[in-house]
């Protein structure tokens, strides 16, 4: 049984159905990222693991134990928020220890916790700063260290890097990993940025209207999204409408150009159309050997973002982006040119419409 | 715009005249008890009177009381209303204001109706009782200034995240409230506490009918019987709301200077 389960968790504010029919199990020491657009209901479920919202049908255990009846200060659930909710009125050292106080620890153990925490997140030289006496990446350290400090079994944080600038998005994101790493601490970690899902976790579940699309290790849901959604969401994927005409063998149409895949065979059968992607990296410009796919249309876009280029080819109704390596000694592509762009049978993937 | 600069200073000037001239008037009055020289003379025999120890003392001991049993019910309230009831507020802030439109005289007879010492809750019956009462009807009184000053205070920090923070670290109710949230709300406490302590030093519809030994009615009496005495104490009674006033400024200033969050 895994460490952390919720089954057929769902949630309503009234009619409104926010979280339908979440499931996920995640093991001890995981690091989970829940990704998904604005609204889905990633925090509505963080919110119903650490106990601020209620849950309307469904369970979440901890360890096998129940969780549903406990109120939030019985959980023992850390959580770190995006707008670092230290309290003003407490030092930096005040704020982390303040857990272990309300638990009644004695004050020789306090300090060496707070001592141990504040080492770890390299602001032992400011304990007796105030919260407003920091910078935003410090202060969301020190929410960091303080939810911590009480040994939580669980470690939930809701968008803890949004509010802070780009550099130290990611440099902090690292440090929250490493730490998480040296604690073996189970955490979820919701953002709506998927470079972020993707560069930290063990897995990612992502989330769209209420429900766990695909739950995955980042390798998985890039290269191999299950939905449409997924597709779209992560990474830059082409999305194109295939038309079916043989699915035992694999063999779409796009555009009336005919593609053979030779994955996910399963989801083609009794269909006549079917949704494909293509990631960009994994097409060509021009023709290859045997077996690989080949689509003729004409050169429309070329965009130079530095190592890459990023060219878009016409076939009919639709258009397909694909990704090239910089190389200063080829001239790039010309607009309007006619083009072959070519791609391994292994890459054509077939994803669900939404459910 | 120089017009306007000196239509500015015009009225300012008028002000300044139509609230200054009277003081200085009363001031100057207050030194005359001496024939002949300005002396400290009205002051003296002002400060010399038991009563107006007694009456003072009494009335700064209700103002502090007013002050702790009105932030203990103000405090938690605009608490949870901004915690749990946010569509209540517009009913709150209603409510908190209805002292201000509702006289004092009115209030008082609805006292003596509902608590005689004939009724279920006399209390009236005893002088301690009738002390609680007009406590009471202190809180009251100084509701809407209080109840504003903590909401506003309330409104800097983000009272609902902190309180989940709390939680999420193990806290009951009584923790949030008294480690978390009253400190972070202590300015607007203070500058709700002076201007209740002002409104106490003065009060005189309810202590008068509820026939308590307050400063207010101790003023009036010396009004209606003495000469230079009652203009030493109007400068006296104006000193403590300035001292508040000022003590208040100070506060908020302070409170300004630590901004909650970044
Ligand atoms: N207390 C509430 N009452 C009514 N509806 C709510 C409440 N809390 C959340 N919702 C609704 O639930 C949906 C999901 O909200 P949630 O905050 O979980 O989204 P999210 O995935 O965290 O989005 P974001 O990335 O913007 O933070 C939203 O449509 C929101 O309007
Ligand atoms: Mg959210």
């Amino acid at each position: 049984m895994a460490f952390l389960e919720l089954s057929h968790v769902k949630k309503s504010f009234g009619q409104v159905h926010v979280v339908k029919d979440f499931d996920m199990a995640i093991e001890k020491g995981e690091f989970i990222s829940f990704l998904g657009p604005s609204g889905c209901g990633k925090t509505t479920v963080l919110r119903m693991i650490a106990g601020f919202e209620t849950v309307s049908s469904g369970t979440i255990t901890i360890g096998g134990h129940d969780l549903t009846d406990l109120k939030p200060n019985q959980r023992n659930i850390g959580m770190v928020f995006q707008a670092y909710a230290l309290f003003p009125n407490m030092t930096v050292g005040q704020n982390v220890a303040f857990g272990l106080k309300v638990a009644g620890k004695p004050k020789a153990e306090i300090d060496v916790t707070v001592k141990e925490m504040l080492d770890l997140i390299h602001l032992g030289h400011l304990i007796d700063r105030f919260p407003y006496q920091l910078s935003g990446g410090q202060q969301q350290r020190v929410a960091l260290a303080r939810a911590l400090a009480i040994r939580p079994r669980v470690l939930l944080l809701d968008e803890p890097l949004s509010a802070l600038d780009a550099k130290i998005r990611v440099s902090l994101r690292e440090e929250i990993r490493s730490i998480q790493r040296k604690l073996g601490i189970t955490t979820i970690f919701v953002t709506h940025d998927q470079e972020e899902a993707l560069s930290i976790s063990d897995r990612i579940v992502v989330m769209n209207e209420g429900r766990a699309d695909q739950i995955g290790t980042p390798f998985e849901i890039y290269n191999f999204p299950r939905t449409r959604f997924v597709a779209s969401f992560v990474g830059t994927l082409n999305i194109l409408p295939g038309h079916v005409a043989d699915g035992a063998s694999g063999r779409i149409e796009i555009d009336g150009q005919a593609v053979h895949a030779c994955r996910d065979l399963a989801r083609l059968t009794g269909r006549s159309a079917c949704t494909v992607a293509l990631r960009p990296e994994a097409i060509r410009l021009g023709t290859a050997g045997d077996g690989a796919n080949h689509l003729t249309g004409k050169i429309e876009e070329v965009s130079f973002l530095g190592a890459v280029l990023r060219v878009r080819v016409r076939l009919a109704d639709h258009a397909i982006s694909l990704d090239m390596f910089n190389n200063p000694g080829v001239a790039p592509p010309e607009r309007g040119s006619p083009a072959t762009v070519t791609f391994a049978r292994e890459d054509v993937l077939i994803v669900e419409e939404a459910a | 715009m120089n017009l306007k600069k000196i239509g500015a200073w015009t009225a300012i000037a008028v002000g300044v005249i139509y609230f200054i001239v009277p003081l200085i008037g009363t001031f100057e009055f207050s030194l005359r008890m001496r024939r002949g020289e300005y002396s400290l003379d009205a002051y003296e025999s002002v400060f010399s009177d038991v009563r107006f120890h007694a009456t003072f003392g009494y009335s700064g001991l209700m103002a502090v009381l007013t002050i702790i049993f009105g932030m203990l019910l103000v405090v938690p309230t605009a608490y949870w209303v901004r915690l749990r009831l946010p569509q209540l507020r517009p009913v709150v802030e209603f409510v908190t204001l209805l002292p201000l439109v509702i006289p004092a005289i009115v209030v008082v007879f609805g006292y003596l109706r509902i608590y005689n010492s004939s009724s279920y809750l006399p209390f009236t019956a005893s002088e301690r009782a009738t002390d609680i009462l007009l406590m009471g009807s202190y809180m009251m009184l100084s509701l809407p200034y209080m109840y504003r000053s903590v909401d506003t205070a309330m409104r800097t920090i983000d009272v609902r995240t902190l309180t989940e923070a709390a939680e999420s670290l193990g806290a009951g109710w009584t923790t949030i409230l008294f480690k978390c949230i009253f400190p972070n709300v202590m300015s607007g406490v203070l500058a709700g506490s002076f201007i209740t302590f002002a409104i106490v030093m003065g009060e005189f519809t309810m202590a008068s009918l509820l026939d308590r030994p307050a400063f207010g009615p101790y003023l009036q009496l010396i009004g209606a019987n003495k000469a230079y005495e009652p203009s030493a104490l109007a400068i006296i009674a104006f000193l403590i709301t300035w001292v508040s006033m000022g003590l208040l400024q100070v506060v908020s200033r302070f409170g300004k200077a630590r901004p909650a969050r970044t």
